[in-house]
């Protein structure tokens, strides 16, 4: 029972687009299907809203994982956010990564309205990865620690 | 036969007595023997101060955005790295074409107080994308061979904790004098996110090791796709830190996935294609 209470949680942030991937997330909680409570969702308008700035005050913060689901390619309710957020997300990540910092810990995922079951799969596999990775001690601020 | 910068400086001369501008932007000594600084001359009194050689390091476009509002025409001498920032500011309109006269001055390099500019060691090219008059000659036309991504690709030869360390030792010299923000020809937003007081990260009394990132990762994003790679972030750095590298990692990369773009022209990041690799 010791164990289990110091067994490493990852607090992962999850941005969600109002339009697909929240409601995918909904669709997971009421069908049932169970994904890591670790996981904190913030509803953003489109995955285009989200500025570099808010993932890495989330891992400021005390996040170890951020990730960031949007509506398909295509499917953007805005037409083309998801295709801006998309260049904007992989030049950041590379710059992320050529600074020393893991890869594994950020994510862009495309998660539709109707994939509750790939919200729930998404959110398992990355809080597995994240979790391998261990506590995010490069780009946590201390004093935010407990 | 006169030198181009004595060409440069007497038609810059000739132009403000001549009354087809008003005032001429340009550098005067400063105190050390290596410092140029930059310098408005607005009478023929103070002009005779206006110096032009070896030493001329400093960006002038960013200064054009307020000078381009006052009244009369403002002429300016540029360098061709300099020209390429204006042009990058010309097509945002932050700068009106109409009130500037810009007086493309020709450059063999320019040195600091150690030697060449590292800005200058990997120069980008000697044209000018925009001018009024260009004075330059042979000498001044050559380009230095120097590769511009040496550095990002030795350092992307390393280890992820290799580069994290690399970083962390260089950013954590950062005093947070802003230097780099405000020199930067791309950064010119009236108000700056960095002004927050509640950002968290304007100054270094309250910042902890992950804010001096923090602050040059969305330092060099905010400028991302429209960086003109004038490498004045680092010149301008009074701890020496080589900001233009995470400059030059975007430029690749933006480069390489999405082809590249010149100062002024679209940037990549507002364009896309359905066909864009998955992040």
């Amino acid at each position: 029972m010791q164990g289990e209470v110091n067994e490493f949680k990852p607090l992962i942030v999850a941005f969600c687009c109002n339009w697909c991937s929240y409601a995918g997330a909904d669709l997971a909680g009421s069908s049932r299907l169970s994904y890591p409570a670790d996981v904190k969702i913030i509803r953003v308008p489109c995955s285009c809203r989200v500025n570099p700035l808010f993932i890495l005050r989330a891992f400021q913060r005390g996040a170890d994982g951020v990730i960031i689901c949007g509506c398909h390619p295509g499917d953007c309710h805005y037409t083309t956010g998801n295709y801006y957020a998309r260049r904007r997300m992989t030049v950041l990540f590379r710059l992320l990564e050529f600074m020393g910092i893991d890869r594994q810990r950020v994510r862009v995922e495309w998660v539709s309205a109707a994939e509750g079951a790939k919200f729930a799969l998404v959110m398992n596999e990355f809080a597995g990865a994240v979790k391998a990775l261990g506590e995010n001690v490069k780009l946590g601020d201390l004093r935010c620690k407990p | 036969m006169q030198t181009v910068a004595e060409r440069v400086i007497a038609r810059a001369k000739e132009l403000f007595f001549s009354g087809e501008v008003r005032r001429v932007l340009g550098w005067e000594r400063g105190e050390f023997q290596h410092e140029r600084i930059p310098a408005l001359y607005e009478t023929a009194e103070q002009l005779e101060k206006l110096v032009y050689d070896e030493y001329c390091g400093p960006n002038l476009s960013k200064e054009l955005i307020a000078l381009s509002k006052l009244e009369g025409r403002t002429l300016a001498i540029l360098k061709p790295c300099d020209a390429r920032s204006l042009n990058l500011l010309l097509r945002e309109y932050r700068v009106d074409r109409e009130k500037v006269y810009i007086l493309g001055a020709g450059c063999t390099g320019m040195r600091g107080r150690d030697g060449l500019l590292l800005k200058c060691e990997t120069c980008r090219g000697k044209d000018f994308p925009v001018f009024d008059e260009a004075i330059d000659d042979e000498e001044c036309r050559k380009v230095p061979d120097g590769d511009r991504f040496a550095d990002v690709c030795r350092i992307e030869q390393m280890s992820g904790d290799e580069r994290f360390l690399f970083f962390r030792s260089e950013l954590s010299k950062c005093i947070r004098c802003n230097a780099c923000r405000n020199i930067c020809p791309a950064c010119s937003c009236n108000q700056c996110v960095f002004d927050n007081p509640d950002s968290g990260v304007s100054s270094k009394a309250s910042a902890d090791p992950f804010e001096d990132s923090q602050f040059h990762i969305v330092r060099a994003f905010h400028v991302a796709g429209r960086c003109t790679d004038c490498g004045e972030c680092s010149r301008a750095c009074p701890q020496g830190i080589p900001l233009h590298l995470l400059n030059r990692k975007i430029i690749k990369d933006i480069g390489e996935l999405y082809g590249g773009y010149e100062a002024g022209g679209r940037s990549p990041l507002i364009d896309y294609r359905a066909s864009d690799g998955e992040a």
